[in-house]
């Protein structure tokens, strides 16, 4: 039987604008952060893996160049929103086999000021129209055949909730958003920490309609790092390192399964549902018993479906749960009381990890004021669109 | 003057239609250009019709865009009689009073521009059946 794996330290930098550093400087900031918060050191560190998607190749080496070249395998890892997850799971998968006591996990990312994620610029109409690339188009397509924006796709994502479970009041999607702002207002990490009304939200500039600006994610700079170890390696170590540890019960990647569609309109629906399913049952959890939950809110009309895709409603019912004041942070299944991507901004490799930060340290009771009472299971989520999912469920427990 | 389409899964001519490569074991239809059936694997593929009538199953109005793109349009997911397609809903107002979930669209064609041999690049929207009040 592999031993279990547990979060031994985990750091999470301030998200937000950092004028003078650059990733590596944001990545080493996590990185010995979550070493110190493990209080060990990186001789002690077995197998690196680490994310970056818009800085230099390897950012591993070059952050191992900084924080010590022990000559430990480091994995370059890109899953597009899912790299900090994926960079984390390469560093459990480790540990769970046997090959390293324990593994640092490092997702850093420089994105703000850059404006829309968005599909290619379209280049000035001149020469002669050339079949090109496996449509044979002779223009690039977005804004032609639909459209390859985030907020767009992520839009008609939610969007086709409401085709195949009844109408989605724009108002619904807006509230949701309201929902994250108002929590973020707790979070002193978070890149924006202000309160929108409903009104300002609906009003605010329009992106991709349902998706207003505040209901888009934030684009910051941040950078998470999360230390994980064997359980029996764990049990060798100090009363007060084993009683802040937690225990990762499940930890699920997934690709997307094909289904009718999915190359047209991304399906981000089917592979979240199967990495919920298997980490519940993997932790012997049921959605019942998470008292919080983290989630890929990339856009507002994101977060709809994952209530469902995570199983926190019955199926097709994730307006009237959202209405019930269900994910609200005194609500039944609290859900981004950071206050998500929208607020607490998405640097995206960073992501994978810092939503798992965040339901740490509310199993440690570290969480100050945004603390939710008694914390003992949370789960986390992320989506990198191509598609990848990562699942992670945390338990408060104590070492056997 | 001639006229080119915009992709090569559009048949331009009297009755322009599009057209995808449907996997003769399973089924399964893609309109770009195939190594293998992302459902089943294999490899042989037939050229089929795409129905040109279908449901509105998606949308959203797009205000912001990369420099080239006209904003706002609609972007919208099409089920025509079974086969997903991805294309911009046109001949309607850019305003979610005048598009509707499960709205009856047809396609139609529509100019991208032309070269400097005078060739027209032609693509495709779909538009309502019935123009809604
Ligand atoms: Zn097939």
């Amino acid at each position: 039987m592999a031993d279990d794996v547990w979060i031994l330290g985990i750091h999470m930098t301030d998200f937000g604008k950092h004028k003078d550093k650059d990733a590596l400087d944001l990545g080493v900031e996590a990185a010995t952060g979550a070493l110190r918060d493990a209080g060990v050191g990186v001789e002690d560190i077995g197998v690196l893996a680490a994310g970056n998607l818009l800085g230099p190749d390897s950012f591993g080496q070059l952050l191992q160049k900084q924080i010590g070249q022990t000559g430990i395998p480091a994995y370059n890892v890109a899953n597009a929103c899912a790299t900090g997850a994926t960079a984390l799971r390469v560093a459990i998968m480790a540990v769970k086999a046997g090959e390293a006591d324990m593994g640092l996990a490092v997702g850093a990312e420089k994105l703000a000021g850059m404006g829309l994620l968005t599909g290619n610029e379209r280049a000035a109409g001149n020469g002669t129209w050339v079949p090109s690339g496996r449509y044979g188009a002779v223009a690039p397509l977005d804004g032609l055949v639909g459209t390859e924006t985030m907020p767009g796709v992520f839009a008609q994502i939610g969007m086709e909730y409401a085709y195949r479970h009844g109408e989605v009041a724009f108002e619904v999607f807006a509230r949701i958003s309201e929902k994250n702002h108002a929590h973020s207002t707790l979070n002193p990490k978070a890149a924006y920490q202000k309160r929108f009304s409903l009104e300002e939200i609906m009003n605010d500039v329009m992106i991709a309609y349902p998706n207003t600006r505040p209901m888009c994610s934030a684009n910051c700079d941040g950078a998470a790092a999360a230390v994980v170890v064997g359980e029996s390696k764990l049990r060798t170590l100090t009363l007060e390192q084993r009683r802040r540890a937690v225990k990762i019960s499940a930890s699920v990647l997934t690709s997307d399964p094909y289904r009718d569609g999915c190359q047209v309109l991304p399906d981000i629906n089917t592979l979240t549902r199967q990495a919920a399913v298997t980490a519940y049952e993997q932790a012997g959890v049921d959605p019942d018993d998470l008292d919080l939950v983290e989630l890929h809110d990339c856009f507002a009309t994101a977060e709809l479906v994952h209530y469902d895709n995570l199983q926190l409603c019955e199926p097709g019912g994730a307006v009237d749960f959202f209405n019930s004041g269900a994910t609200w942070r005194d609500g039944r299944t609290p859900v981004n009381v950071s206050g998500g991507l929208q607020s607490k901004g998405h640097p995206v490799s960073a992501t994978g990890i810092a939503n798992i930060w965040e339901i740490a340290t509310h199993l440690r009771g570290e969480a100050g004021d945004r603390q939710i009472p008694d914390a003992k299971v949370g789960l986390a989520h992320v989506i990198g669109l191509g598609s990848a999912c990562g699942v992670h469920v945390l338990e408060k427990a104590a070492v056997a | 003057m001639g006229q080119i389409p915009l992709v090569d899964y559009l048949v331009l001519g009297d009755e322009p239609r599009l057209v995808a490569n449907e996997c003769t074991s399973c089924g399964a239809r893609y309109f770009d250009r195939r190594n293998a059936c992302a459902r089943c694997g294999r490899q042989e593929f037939e050229t089929v019709d795409v129905s040109r009538t279908g449901t509105l199953r998606s949308f959203t109005i797009v205000h912001f865009a990369a420099k080239g793109v006209d904003v706002p349009f609609v972007a919208g997911v099409v089920d025509c009689a079974g086969t997903i397609v991805s294309g911009n809903v046109v001949n309607v107002p850019p305003d979610p009073r005048h598009v509707s979930l499960g709205m009856d669209v047809r396609l139609t064609t529509v100019p991208v521009g032309t070269d400097t041999a005078g060739v027209m690049a032609v693509g495709f929207g779909f538009e309502p059946v019935a123009e809604r009040e």
